[in-house]
């Protein structure tokens, strides 16, 4: 098993024709994704992807046409509020948000008229998941994973991948990545993947890789000290961060209060019984401490 | 982007909030001019984005417009936290029968904006909810209706205003509500609110900050961002579209993915280093930004050391390792650079480093060590 996507997912791109929407999806198609359709308003009837991949209008359109089950979004920041509550709108279940920059405020109200819906939203302003060897979503790169026991979640990118590439050439592969975003507002937290995460029979462990800003990681730590029996590891970014300063992204930021410290995360999460690494390269040793094979 | 409170009173003004909002100056004849315009007392303040400018000395009250220039000259130039005051706000003085704090803000966790309100104003609100946590009400407004009537009602009955100022209270709340809507903030707060002597409710201060992601839709906002208050450095890396914060330390660092950007940060300081700052040269790594990114790092004379930690992913190693040998070719000052990328074609990206004369790293904890041994070795 795995979380969120698989071989099963039939995969929509929204703005499959854009510069970034065409490079990722050749990428996701090279790795076996199932793309099954792109929408890009204007250029229903072609074809995306060198011919592999139908173009229609509208997401309602591409949804009827090829049961597509699940959409990643590369629409620019302007757009991308629109896009989600399209996909929304013809029941595609899960929406994945690739797109930086989306104002908070359109966020607030996509993020509550999905909710409603029963629309799982990830992102926006995240690199998307891939399920090893099934499915990629979004830009993380594929040759970065190996099949195995460790789920992991992440508020990062980049971050991401140098975790993902320290556990594969540590020999400890992955059942799911998951990034879920950057920014104050964003549809799937922590502890949304924690669970499922938690009920996943293959996934064996568990790394969280947070940040500086809000609360999530604190109370991500006390649902696993409730909830989570499974080998964890954690990496939290920004302990040189000074404070009041936005770090990139969005929610990135310590109050001048002085809540959201990387230090304040790091002794929730080992108050949690959750050992964090000083560096993203001791994620594997400590996940061996654990017991993970 | 946080607004000036003059900037941040003329938006509350232009949605009905009641405050007297004053005339700004940048000399002392300019404010015995406004105290002239204004007539009695006035108070004179500079307009500052840090906090804690009363205790600093940068608000100060005058009878007359002599003192109103007098108070000026004390104000302009002076220092508040290492911002150097250049403009005040001259404001008609009020007689303070009650303080009140009243904001909105973005609230990530119940992802609603947030009526915080009060009723012990003019104190910054972090330190009541240390001191007084049940004084402050908390009350998120729901995300698609939006303020309601009765809760400004709510609102007014837990502050106590009292029964004659109820209508011009929902005045203030609709209008805060309007200006936060409105300009995509993230942040908007009046404090104090007052009700003076004479019976009125005035916006006596306010603060508003605004969600950087919404700026492009906001050309007329963007043009109150105050330059005099970023580090030349910052101005210049947003204009090359880097996000760029400068620090203390000696190493600087270039890396794409703010993440990534913070850890490396983070491990230069692990290794006994220091950061000079924090840059995110964003995806793709192009040669541009490479340079951009390059000149802004070495304004910075504290700089000794670069370290460079590129994870590609899907961009060709070979690639970046060309545009940042390029990049580093046209540039008038050199420090040791150590360059660290993953991705693509990583291994032939080493060749390349080399030949320059750059220190290539293979993990970040190495990459790291060798741009602190590179500082040590120049000191």
């Amino acid at each position: 098993m795995s979380i969120l996507v698989n071989a099963d997912t039939r995969l929509l791109v929204q703005g499959i024709t854009g510069r970034e929407g065409e490079f990722h999806s050749t990428a996701m198609l090279e790795y076996g994704t199932n793309i099954v359709a792109g929408v890009t308003p204007g250029k229903g009837g072609q074809t995306a992807i060198n011919g592999r991949v139908p173009v229609y209008d509208t997401v309602a359109e591409a949804v009827e046409q090829t049961g597509a089950n699940a959409t990643c979004i590369f629409v620019p920041a302007a757009f991308a509020p629109d896009a989600m509550l399209e996909a929304a709108d013809a029941n595609v279940p899960l929406v994945i948000c690739i797109t930086e920059g989306v104002p908070a405020l359109d966020m607030l109200r996509v993020y509550h008229v999905l909710k409603q819906k029963g629309v799982r939203l990830i992102g926006p302003n995240c690199p998307g998941l891939t399920t090893v060897d099934e499915a990629k979503v979004g830009i993380i790169p594929g040759d970065i994973h190996a099949r195995g026991p460790v789920g992991l979640v992440s508020r990062s990118g980049t971050l991401t991948y140098e975790v993902v590439q320290a556990m594969t050439d540590a020999g400890l592969g992955q059942t799911t990545c998951v990034g879920i975003g950057g920014d104050p507002i964003i549809g799937t937290n922590f502890i949304d993947v924690l669970d499922l995460f938690n009920q996943d029979d293959e996934t064996e462990a568990i790394v969280m890789i947070g940040e500086i800003g809000g609360e999530e990681e604190e109370k991500a730590a006390a649902f696993c000290a409730r909830e989570v029996r499974k080998p964890m590891a954690a990496f939290i970014a920004g302990r040189t961060a000074p404070p009041g300063r936005r770090m990139g992204h969005a929610g990135a930021i310590i109050s001048t209060g002085g809540g959201g410290t990387a230090e304040s995360k790091r002794q929730a999460l080992e108050a949690a019984g959750i050992r964090v690494a000083d560096s993203p390269s001791h994620i594997p040793q400590l996940l061996r401490d654990a017991g993970v094979r | 982007m946080k607004l000036q409170e003059y900037r941040s009173k003329a938006i509350l003004e232009r949605h009905g909030v009641p405050l007297l909002a004053g005339i700004t100056a940048t000399t002392p004849d300019g404010a015995r001019d406004a105290a002239q315009t204004i007539g009695g007392a006035v108070v004179v303040k500079a307009q500052v984005l840090v906090g804690g400018r009363g205790k600093a000395g940068g608000v100060k009250l005058a009878a007359t417009p002599d003192e109103a220039a007098e108070r000026a000259g004390e104000i302009i130039g002076l220092d508040i936290k290492g911002t150097t005051v250049k403009t005040v706000l001259v404001a008609p003085a009020a007689d303070i029968a009650h303080e009140y704090y009243l904001g909105l803000i973005l609230d990530r966790a119940t992802k609603a904006i947030t009526v915080i309100a009060s009723a012990e104003g003019g104190v910054e609100i972090e330190e009541t909810a240390k001191t007084n946590p049940e004084a402050i009400l908390r009350l998120p407004l729901h995300p698609l209706i939006g303020l309601q009537e009765h809760e400004t009602r709510r609102i007014g009955f837990f502050l106590g205003i009292p029964a004659e100022l109820r209508r011009e209270f929902a005045k203030v709340m609709r209008g805060l509500y309007a200006a936060f809507v409105e300009s995509d903030a993230d942040l908007a707060e009046i404090n104090p609110l007052v009700v003076t002597d004479d019976g009125r409710l005035l916006a006596l201060d306010a603060k508003i900050v605004l969600d950087d992601s919404a700026l492009p839709r906001h050309p007329d906002l963007e043009e109150m961002r105050d330059l005099n208050e970023e580090e030349p450095s910052e101005i210049a890396a947003r204009e090359a579209g880097i996000s760029f914060i400068k620090l203390d330390g000696s190493i600087g660092c270039m890396v794409n993915g703010a993440g990534l950007a913070m850890t490396t940060m983070d491990l230069v300081k692990l290794a006994g280093g220091e950061p000079a700052n924090f840059l995110d040269i964003g995806g793709g790594a192009k040669q541009d930004k490479v340079t951009a990114a390059f000149r802004i790092i070495l304004d910075d004379p504290n700089v000794k050391a670069i370290l460079i930690n590129i994870f590609g992913g899907i961009t060709r190693g070979d690639e970046v390792a060309r545009g940042i040998v390029e990049a580093r070719a046209a540039l008038t000052r050199d420090v040791p650079m150590v360059v660290r990328i993953v991705g693509t074609n990583s291994e032939e990206a080493k060749p390349i480093l080399a030949e320059a004369n750059l220190i290539t790293a293979d993990s970040l904890d190495d990459a790291a060590a060798k741009a602190v041994a590179a500082v040590r070795g120049a000191a």
